[in-house]
């Protein structure tokens, strides 16, 4: 991809503590200018980390990071203090999946989207409110006016991601990390929270990355799908292959054990066992212990690229295609 | 009390057959007092849970599905008396609950177990596997040797061998093990009903599918009767004999699974209904059903609670508020809504 936006090569995350947690081992992918990636999997797969790490939320102390990460032409692991501020908000900003958690509970919203504003811009105070508001408008929260001045406890749930949408936005960033951010929500609430980031995407033409385990929500909002498993992208494609065509055993496991009404009655098909320890991965394909097409090779060598007409995957003895 | 594997058990608690519900819930009602200003003028409540009445049938899942806040599991928690309710009856298999001449409580809660969306949070942290699966049953008479053995061949019937799991504590599983410790533990008391909240939830998918199977299994093989309670619509339709969805503590709508999927007859559960989003990337959602958040409640509007969001709202969904009736002619699928009663006025 010639206009990547953001590329991260041979990513590897390994937390420092009791245990050494290899969190991440390898991770490769690109983002257009204008693109949706998801980043799908279960707990522990390293998506999260990931997105932690492109912002480098995570503690230099303990953290050991090995690999490059290019966004915008800058080399975010090198960043002076003074840049990594510059950077944080105003070229990549992120949404959580609390946003209970991630809002000050003893500033106003408005006082909160403001101070981003005056870090980032040599801006006049009203000025920086006046375009606060006007951010409140456009993620569709009523009464804008009012919520302006309301303190984070005094929304709803769905007011708040919408609330933490507008602080993320405010400074124009270039990517946007979502981390789950319609996981705690109800499903009237998800839906509208989807549809107004597809739009916002959309009306500013910036790049997402938009982590889930739910892969409805992935299908309604990503432009390619990555599925994660142990640190590791296992599978990257377009979304309409790596939902109609997946070639990793991991990803059709994934998409078959997602229960439907079709298998009604009858048991669901599912991955046997769970995912590995990430303080012992195997040696080989970490998948291979839960995968009933292992051979002798998946369980010594870990497997290298392949490329198919749909998708990318890693995998030695991948599906066939239908 | 000896557990056989693989066989099932007759039940010789059933008492009333297979026609009369094995638990039925009768106007029940909590109100919970909301700290205000020293003088306010009016007491303010929370309607968590607003004159619900339902019945179970024996060996059926009844599904309960709603948002956050809309009382479901307030209602599961009254069941099971953890808290107590502002008013309400419960009849199960016949006898009315600690009430006069029917069944004590005590008996009542061995019949009824729960297992909780938080699976680390409900099992005692200084407590191993094994000695949480024999506790309960031991409040209830089994001598400590009988519960042991039952509670390891438990932990091997819901896929924990117990020479591996037994002397572990809550902290050294994974989440989908922790649960099926759970679901052991609730299996204990060799109960009839089991109220699942939010059971699956907080699981992965890979490993929800292997424990939504386990239940299945372990239903029909010890003739459960399953109270399920989700907000997801995917798992609920899969579980589910008969759905009831509530909205702001009142049931709105409640009947056999298929036709609620298919002929839902409440706004709300239409609008429900097409929130799921759609697992292909040619048929995204353009418009989000609806709008807003889900109205606090606290003293909630008088008339219909869904007034606010409905699309289809009428003058007199403001003032009057709509009873459960039958739809048509299927008698047992019934809603609450004004447009049900009269739909050539409301079109």
């Amino acid at each position: 991809m010639g206009n990547a936006l953001v590329r991260v090569k041979d990513l590897q995350v390994q937390f420092d503590g009791q245990r050494k947690i290899q969190a991440l081992s390898g991770v490769n992918f690109e983002v257009g200018a204008g693109e949706v990636l998801t980043l799908l999997g279960e707990s522990g797969s390293g998506k999260s980390v990931t997105l932690r790490t492109l912002l480098r939320l995570h503690p230099e102390k303990t953290t050991r990071i090995k690999g490059e990460i290019i966004i915008d032409g800058q080399n975010v692991l090198s960043l002076n203090d003074k840049a990594l501020n510059q950077y944080r908000g105003h070229t990549t900003s992120m949404i959580f999946q609390e946003p209970g958690l991630a809002f000050d509970p003893v500033y106003t919203i408005g006082q909160q989207m403001t101070e981003a504003l005056l870090t980032h811009e040599q801006l006049h105070t009203s000025t920086a409110q006046a375009r606060a508001l006007d951010m409140l408008e456009r993620v569709q929260i009523p009464q804008a006016r009012k919520r302006f001045d309301a303190y984070p406890h005094e929304l709803s749930g769905g007011m708040r991601q919408r609330a933490m949408i507008a602080l993320a936005l405010i400074c124009k960033p270039k990517l946007l990390l979502a981390d789950e951010p319609t996981t705690a929500l109800d499903a009237s609430v998800q839906i509208q929270i989807l549809l107004l980031l597809r739009e916002l995407q959309k009306e500013t033409g910036m790049s997402v990355i938009f982590v889930t385990h739910d892969i409805g929500a992935a299908v309604e909002v990503s432009d390619r799908i990555a599925v994660m498993y142990a640190g590791r992208i296992v599978e990257i494609g377009g979304v309409e292959d790596m939902v109609s065509n997946p070639r990793h055993p991991y990803t059709q496991g994934l998409l078959a054990s997602t229960v439907r009404y079709e298998n009604r009655g009858s048991p669901l098909v599912t991955i046997t066992g769970s995912p590995p320890d990430l303080a012992h991965l195997p040696k080989g394909c970490n998948f291979a212990p839960r995968c009933t097409r292992a051979q002798a090779n998946c369980l010594t060598e870990q497997p290298n690229w392949s490329t198919s007409d749909s998708t990318e995957f890693q995998c030695w003895y991948p599906i066939k295609t239908s | 009390m000896m557990v056989q594997e693989n066989t099932p058990i007759l039940n010789t608690q059933d008492r009333g057959g297979p026609a009369q519900p094995l638990l039925v819930v009768n106007d029940l009602k909590k109100y919970f007092p909301v700290r205000g200003e020293l003088f306010a003028k009016e007491k303010k409540f929370v309607h968590a849970v607003d004159n619900v009445s339902f019945s179970v049938s024996k060996g059926k899942t009844l599904g309960i599905v709603g948002e956050s806040g809309c009382g479901k599991s307030t209602t599961a928690k009254l069941i099971a008396r953890l808290i107590n309710p502002d008013s309400g009856k419960m009849v199960f298999d016949g006898d009315g609950v600690a009430e006069y001449g029917g069944i004590d409580l005590k008996e009542f809660r061995r019949n009824l177990q729960m297992v909780f969306q938080d699976s680390f949070a409900s099992l005692n942290p200084r407590l191993t596997i094994e000695q949480t699966i024999a506790y309960g049953p031991t409040v209830h008479g089994v001598s400590k040797l009988e519960a042991s053995i039952q509670a390891r061949a438990l932990l091997q019937r819901v896929g924990l061998a117990p020479e591996l799991f037994a002397s572990r504590y809550p902290h050294e599983l994974s989440g989908g093990q922790r649960q099926r410790v759970n679901i052991a533990r609730a299996l204990a008391y060799q109960p009839r009903l089991v109220i699942l909240d939010e059971a699956v939830a907080a699981l992965d998918k890979s490993v929800q599918a292997q424990v939504l199977n386990l239940l299945q299994e372990l239903k029909t093989e010890r003739q459960l009767t399953y109270l399920f309670i989700s907000h997801d619509l995917h798992v609920v339709r899969y579980m589910s004999d008969d759905v009831m969805v509530m909205y702001l503590g009142q049931v709105v709508e409640k009947g056999p699974v298929d036709r609620i999927f298919s002929h839902a007859a409440h706004p709300y559960t239409q609008a429900l209904l097409s929130a799921i989003p759609s697992m292909d990337p040619n048929k995204r959602t353009l418009k989000p059903p609806l709008e807003g958040d889900p109205p606090n409640p606290i003293n909630p509007p008088a008339g219909c609670r869904f007034q606010n969001r409905c699309p289809k709202v009428k003058d007199n969904c403001r003032s009057i508020s709509p009873k459960l009736a039958a739809v048509g002619e299927e008698l047992d699928h019934i809603v609450a809504c004004h447009l049900n009663l009269d739909p050539h006025t409301y079109g």
